[in-house]
């Protein structure tokens, strides 16, 4: 009898923890979700309308050229953002990892980056991109007349330039997570190898790296919500241009909710963009409970 | 203690209803005028209206896009400013149509507003017989700027007249190796370019067809197929480095003297003036090709948010009185580079360009809005990104016609 009173309590008092996230969930995430699906259904401008009209704010939003070249310049940009990232960051990681002096020093510069606000870097990348007075104009200076960087006001290679300065900023993380993965790698796998006269690089790619696999999947999610939410490092580094060049999604979604005064229109935007969301995230985030529900069972 | 705690209550009371009674009524006022020269033309109201018995509490935000959004999320959460700042456009529309506005009928009719305002003004402000706006400046997005040092290394005499004498002054700034226009590659920017050839190559009637009545016909014409490619022509002037650019950094590149002509509104007389360079003697401005040619009007207008707290009421009536009194306006134009939303004001106060300006305004045939004016937010937005992508890109003119036909109609 003490027992059970005792269980229940715990299972009182785990609830009552859990219930202020649940009622945020609830409330904040997906209560707004729903209104903005329902608005998105209907005619509203600066306000919302209850006058439904099915379908056709995503008829437009797929009409439109900005928008599907929105969509374009996202999908380029998280394809290389991602993989860089995860490159980058995972060599940082290891090679901080060979025990190198001044570790501590390394560690904090590489994740600097990512403590500062994009509005502020953006700028500072914002500068040195344009050919004018940064990088290009630098090392004509410095004698090399034909030198030639001049990407961001190129409508083809603006999108690089995002991936260079997001990339400079995100990589620091993807180190630091790894890098923490990398620690909590037994010292006895290494002694193993060692024995076997494995080379290390092979060590990391065939053992370690697959033993990582939850600190990447969780690098990856990270990476993932940042590619849909881009939307600083454009504003403050080219503001969508040239032209259209560099427009992605959610500034798209940001214009038309208050400059443009067509909510029902931003909703749908986003909508499409939750839907894209949860379409590419749920089949992973499946597979990885059902592969820990067999690992529980085991 | 009871007695103590009734005291201090008492006091405070009597302070909170002698401030009330000393100080005159008070009015917030949202607005984005934060640049330099902005906050000393903003500074003309607040001297006026504190002159006038008022208490001006200003709330200044950045960016017009974010000042209209905070004041209208304040109106709709119950806590509205006396005045908040929008353009004079259909950007207030919705709010009027929902019942969140005051109207200032009272001082609109007592001051006459229907007969000094420009009826393109006046036709904004006024929905449905009720003045639901206080419009207080008019600018003029369409100058044709140029250098006169520039131009006289190319070797051009005289000013373009039209169109065509523009485009062989470009070529002779192209041939002295200077960037024959200067330009800022932003949307908004490439907007102004755009009104500009469609007023003074289509003229007034084919820009009413296109911005206000949004006829599918004329879009899909030859007259507005004729002013787009002029559009994208002039695209061939602009220097490499145009993306991105600022208007106030492509307007340091005449003030340098590097560049020949730039269109831009008359915002940019205050870089000029910052330079110390005077109208008329280092730089020209035309207003337009040809005697006949439209004066674009853009501006800025007050609304009053719905109260019924009668000291607030009484603010936004002052703030109205106040801020289009014609002493008022002359003091605040010159500061903003803006001409005044009268006509009946002294214009010898006002620099030259203000006062061809002014000249013009007074034949109303010659009036006409910017793309606000006509057109909602949204279409706007819409007419704005078919225009850059037009200009940054190679579209056929003809699926610029069909988009444009398809964005206006919605």
């Amino acid at each position: 009898m003490k027992f059970r009173f005792t269980r229940l309590s715990a299972q009182l008092v785990s609830w009552a923890a859990l219930m202020p996230m649940a009622l945020t969930v609830l409330v904040a995430y997906l209560s707004t979700v729903l209104w903005s699906l329902k608005v998105s259904l209907t005619n509203s401008r600066t306000f919302p309308s209850d006058e439904y009209v099915g379908l056709a704010q995503y008829q437009r939003l797929f009409d439109n050229d900005r928008w599907l070249l929105s969509l374009e310049n996202l999908a380029l940009y998280g394809v290389l953002f991602i993989a860089v990232c995860m490159l980058l960051g995972f060599l940082l990681a290891v090679f901080i990892d060979q025990k190198v002096r001044g570790e501590g020093l390394f560690r904090t510069v590489f994740l600097y980056p990512y403590a500062m606000s994009f509005v502020a870097t953006g700028l500072v990348w914002q500068w040195m991109l344009n050919p004018g007075q940064g990088i290009q104009q630098a090392l004509r200076q410095a004698g090399f007349e034909e030198f030639s960087f001049d990407w961001i006001i190129d409508q083809d290679k603006v999108m690089y330039t995002i991936v260079i300065a997001t990339v400079w900023q995100a990589s620091g993380l993807v180190m630091a997570m790894l890098l923490a993965g990398l620690r909590g790698i037994d010292e006895e796998i290494w002694k193993a190898a060692r024995i076997d006269g494995i080379p290390a690089w092979r060590v990391y790619i065939s053992i370690v790296l697959p033993m990582l696999a939850p600190s990447v999947a969780t690098v990856f999610v990270l990476l993932f919500t940042a590619v849909i939410k881009l939307f600083d490092s454009v504003v403050s580094m080219t503001q969508g241009g040239p032209g259209t060049a560099s427009e992605v999604p959610a500034k798209f979604i940001m214009d038309h909710l208050f400059g443009r005064a067509n909510i029902a229109l931003a909703s749908a935007g986003s909508i499409v963009m939750l839907l894209t969301v949860l379409a590419l995230v749920a089949p992973f985030m499946y597979a990885r409970s059902r592969a820990n529900r067999e690992m529980g069972e085991q | 203690m009871l007695t103590l705690r009734h005291w201090t209550l008492a006091c405070l009371i009597l302070l909170a209803s002698a401030a009330a009674t000393a100080a005159g009524p008070k009015a917030e006022v949202i607005h984005w005028w934060t640049s330099g020269g902005e906050s000393a033309a903003v500074k003309k109201f607040s001297e006026a209206y504190t002159a006038a018995g008022g208490v001006w509490v200003d709330t200044a935000i950045a960016l017009g896009e974010q000042a209209r959004s905070v004041a209208i999320n304040r109106i709709i959460g119950g806590n509205p400013p006396t005045a908040a700042q929008f353009n004079t456009s259909r950007q207030f529309l919705d709010i009027v149509e929902q019942g969140m506005l005051n109207n200032v009928d009272e001082i609109a009719i007592r001051d006459g507003w229907d007969k000094f305002l420009p009826e393109t003004v006046l036709n904004v402000v006024r929905v449905k017989g009720h003045f639901y706006a206080a419009p207080v400046n008019i600018h003029m997005p369409t100058w044709f700027w140029y250098s006169k040092a520039a131009f006289k290394k190319a070797g051009i005499a005289t000013e373009p007249k039209s169109m065509d004498e523009m485009f062989v002054a470009l070529e002779k700034l192209k041939a002295a190796g200077l960037i024959p226009l200067a330009h800022g590659g932003q949307p908004w920017q490439e907007n102004i370019v755009f009104t500009a050839v469609l007023a003074n190559v289509g003229g007034t009637e084919l820009y009413l067809k296109v911005m206000r009545d949004r006829d599918p016909a004329a879009i899909q014409g030859e007259a507005f197929r004729t002013v787009l490619s002029s559009f994208k022509r002039l695209q061939s002037y602009v220097d490499k480095g145009a993306p991105g650019r600022n208007w106030n950094d492509a307007t340091a590149l005449l003030i340098t003297g590097k560049a020949g002509m730039q269109i831009m509104g008359d915002w940019a007389k205050g870089e000029f003036a910052l330079a110390k360079q005077t109208p008329g003697k280092d730089y020209g401005c035309i207003p337009g090709f040809g005697a006949r040619s439209p004066y674009v009007i853009q501006g800025d207008v007050f609304v009053f948010p719905k109260t019924s707290d009668a000291e607030a009421v009484r603010a936004q009536k002052l703030l109205a009185s106040v801020m289009l009194a014609p002493a008022v306006q002359v003091e605040f134009s010159n500061k903003k580079g803006s001409i005044p939303v009268r006509t009946d004001v002294d214009a010898s106060k006002l620099d030259i360009c203000a006062q061809q300006g002014l000249a013009i305004m007074k034949d109303k045939s010659r009036q006409l809005g910017n793309g606000e004016v006509y057109l909602n937010p949204d279409q706007n937005g819409a007419l704005s990104d078919i225009l850059t992508a037009y200009w940054n890109r190679n579209v056929p003119v003809e699926k610029v016609q069909k988009d444009i036909a398809l964005a206006l109609r919605r």
